[in-house]
């Protein structure tokens, strides 16, 4: 029998007994709404996570330092050898390798790195409304924009990397004011130590020979304190140093061209100093390598490895995360199946039962010249109709379910006076799996009935009152 | 008139039926010649096993023993696809209790075998109509069959059997759910059917009187065995 011909015997003899199948059906579309709604719950909260934590940047981003005076968490040196390889015998003393200004460039050239910075942090002094405050200023570059840390921003993001514009904390805007998001707008001004290179011109031009000597014994670079007006753009909550780079703390941020520019003395300097470094040129204590996608995250590490400096990077606990959630999505999965497995009884029921009332019926269809095939598929084409609309019902549901979910969550988290988030997702490939899932199960439900029919005996079927 | 060209060829055909530890012969050793364009009338008490060798003939059932030769085909050698087939192309069926889908209007009751058998739908309208013309149903297409009388549908399941143009046409009782006037015009219909497309008819029944009337050739059975077949003189025919 043509397909065509299939389907529409099967339609009108769902339709014929419509309560019964509808029943049936609406145990598939609830065994696959549970299905849907669970994985949904999974797929969103591994969304969520995922999202949250590529906006954290910190799962894009590589730290390095040279070698000298940072210990990276993952160790130092390529990855695997210091884990499975023989230990090491100590390194030979060799001189370190500097982050300068060179290193930085050559970061930048690296395959899939969108941006390079230095970790730019100093003490400060911040005046406001005649009052002093002391704290600690960061420079935040440019591809931070689209940090979680930012994105509840009052007032607004800076409006250019040179823009000579400042974000506040939140708590050290309230130490400004009781009102921190009518800071927004006003000036505050930096007074800062900067760091000066002497050239031998301008030690020479030193008026006494006191001064000429101080100069030269300080190894070329001297401290002047400096003041910076810088307007007050936006307040935010959290903190962003983490994910930018800096160890430890910032209350002010500035664009890191901006805070470049200042050359504000940092502890490296005293540390290059110390070290006979203090050759004038600028050096780093960390650089900030930014790529493309997290998965560059272990090639572009590697590659900085190779030139010779520290890096880590904070893929492994990602990494650490998938499997947690896939472990979470089979538990889910399997939870959202035992309804699916109860609906696909509720089908083996209603195809046997069906059986039985249309013996008859399979009599007169083989009397026909039906063969045992075109009754079988007859029974397969109804009981994948089932599956299909059923599958279909059970996404919608299970979206429904998952809406409802998320709109809870989003009632109770207003009230807690936290951000809406969407706990529940259901992408394209989820709803194709599931309806997919409910006409091959359904299909597997209707072998039985379907096969059993198919070997009735024609004669013994008529005969059946 | 009938030819005398052998269709069915009917060799020692026997049939078992187990009923625990019982086993019931409904056919036994039966052999018979049928040829082509006759009208043979099986007749028979209740339990004689015309109904059975009339199954064997359509392929509903396969002999336990024997052969049944349909045009040089034994039906005992074809599997159930090729059996599927024979009753699709070679055979027409009419029940006593009319075997009509109830689901189904008249017009797909009599469609289903074109369904079967892939016809073309473009097709399938013409040769509807034209079997539910010869049967004198036209009007009640769009009726289902609770909606028809029995003589009706006893038409209806005679335009069945007959779209699908086969060869040799069986009949199990096709009287016996109606009063003897239906029973009379589905008869008369039966032979103007033999007559017009020169079909081959086997027709159950247990009376006689109406087998004399319509039949070229009467067979008893009793018990399962052919007792005695002989040829009804045309006169009788009237």
């Amino acid at each position: 029998m043509k397909f065509r011909d299939l389907s529409e015997l099967a339609a009108r003899n769902l339709r014929e007994a419509i309560l019964r199948n509808s029943l049936t059906t609406l145990g598939v579309a609830v065994g696959v709404a549970s299905l849907v709604a669970m994985l949904s719950l999974g797929v969103g909260l591994q969304t969520l996570a995922s999202d949250r934590l590529t906006k954290s940047g910190l799962f894009d981003a590589v730290f390095v330092s040279s070698r000298r005076d940072f210990r990276s968490p993952g160790g130092d040196g390529p990855r695997k050898s210091s884990a499975s390889g023989p230990k090491e015998s100590p390194k030979p003393l060799v001189p370190p390798k500097v982050l300068d200004e060179d290193a930085r460039q050559n970061f930048a050239k690296l395959p899939n790195v969108v941006d390079v910075y230095p970790q730019i942090r100093f003490f400060t002094d911040v005046r406001f409304d005649n009052n002093t405050y002391s704290t600690n200023v960061l420079g935040v570059p440019e591809s931070s924009h689209s940090m979680t840390a930012f994105s509840g921003i009052t007032g607004q993001y800076f409006s250019s990397s040179t823009a000579e514009e400042a974000i506040l904390q939140q708590d050290f805007a309230k130490d400004l004011s009781n009102q921190p998001a009518s800071l927004v707008g006003k000036e505050i001004t930096l007074r800062y130590a900067e760091r000066r290179t002497l050239s031998s011109d301008e030690i020479a031009k030193e008026k006494d020979i006191d001064a000429q000597l101080d100069a030269m014994m300080s190894g070329g670079i001297t401290i002047v304190t400096r003041e910076k007006k810088l307007r007050i753009v936006g307040v935010i909550e959290s903190d962003p140093s983490a994910a930018i780079g800096g160890f430890g703390g910032g209350r002010v941020f500035l664009p890191i061209r901006v805070a470049e520019q200042l050359h504000a003395a940092q502890a490296n300097d005293v540390q290059d100093f110390v070290r006979g470094g203090g050759n004038g040129k600028q050096t780093y204590a960390a650089l900030t390598v930014r790529v493309k996608n997290p998965k560059n995250v272990l090639q572009v590490e590697d590659a900085i490895k190779k030139l010779g400096y520290s890096a880590f990077s904070l893929l492994d606990a990602a990494r650490s995360l998938r499997l947690v959630f896939t472990v979470f999505d089979l538990f889910l999965g399997l939870f959202g199946s035992l309804a699916l497995t109860v609906a696909s009884l509720g089908i083996i029921n209603t195809l046997v039962m069906a059986i039985l009332e249309r013996r008859r019926e399979i009599g007169v269809l083989k009397s026909l010249g039906a063969t045992d095939a075109d009754v079988k598929n007859l029974f397969f084409a109804e009981a994948g109709a089932m599956g299909l609309v059923g599958g279909l019902l059970g996404v919608t549901f299970g979206w429904l379910i998952g809406q409802a979910l998320t709109w809870g969550t989003t009632i109770y988290l207003r009230r807690q006076d936290l951000p809406a988030v969407k706990i529940s997702s259901v992408p394209w490939w989820l709803a194709a799996s599931a309806i997919l899932f409910a006409i091959v199960v359904s299909l597997a439900a209707g072998l039985y009935p379907a096969t059993r029919a198919a070997k009735l005996n024609p004669v013994e079927a008529l005969r059946y009152e | 008139m009938p030819s005398t060209q052998t269709l069915l060829h009917i060799d020692h055909v026997s049939r078992d039926y187990r009923l625990g530890e019982t086993v019931i012969r409904a056919v036994n050793d039966l052999s018979l010649e049928i040829g082509t364009g006759e009208f043979l009338a099986l007749l028979g008490s209740s339990g004689s096993g015309k109904s059975t060798l009339l199954n064997l003939m359509a392929g509903l059932d396969r002999p336990t023993s024997g052969s049944i030769h349909v045009a040089g085909k034994n039906l005992a050698a074809l599997d159930s696809q090729e059996l599927a087939r024979y009753r699709r192309e070679t055979v027409g069926m009419v029940f006593q209790s009319f075997n009509l889908l109830p689901r189904m209007t008249l017009e797909e009751n009599v469609e289903l075998p074109l369904r079967l058998a892939e016809v073309d739908r473009s097709e399938r309208s013409r040769r509807v109509a034209q079997a539910l013309d010869r049967v004198h149903l036209s009007a009640r297409h769009a009726h289902r069959p609770s909606e028809l009388s029995g003589g009706e549908q006893q038409r209806g399941a005679l335009a069945r059997a007959l779209v699908n143009q086969p060869s040799i046409l069986f009949a199990d009782e096709p009287t016996g759910n109606l009063d003897s006037a239906t029973g009379e015009q589905i008869l008369l219909l039966l032979r103007e059917i033999q007559d017009t497309l020169g079909m081959t008819i086997i027709m159950v029944t247990h009376e006689r009187p109406l087998a004399e009337r319509f039949a070229n050739r009467i067979a008893i059975l009793s018990d399962g065995k052919l007792l005695d077949h002989f040829p009804i003189h045309t006169g009788a025919r009237a």
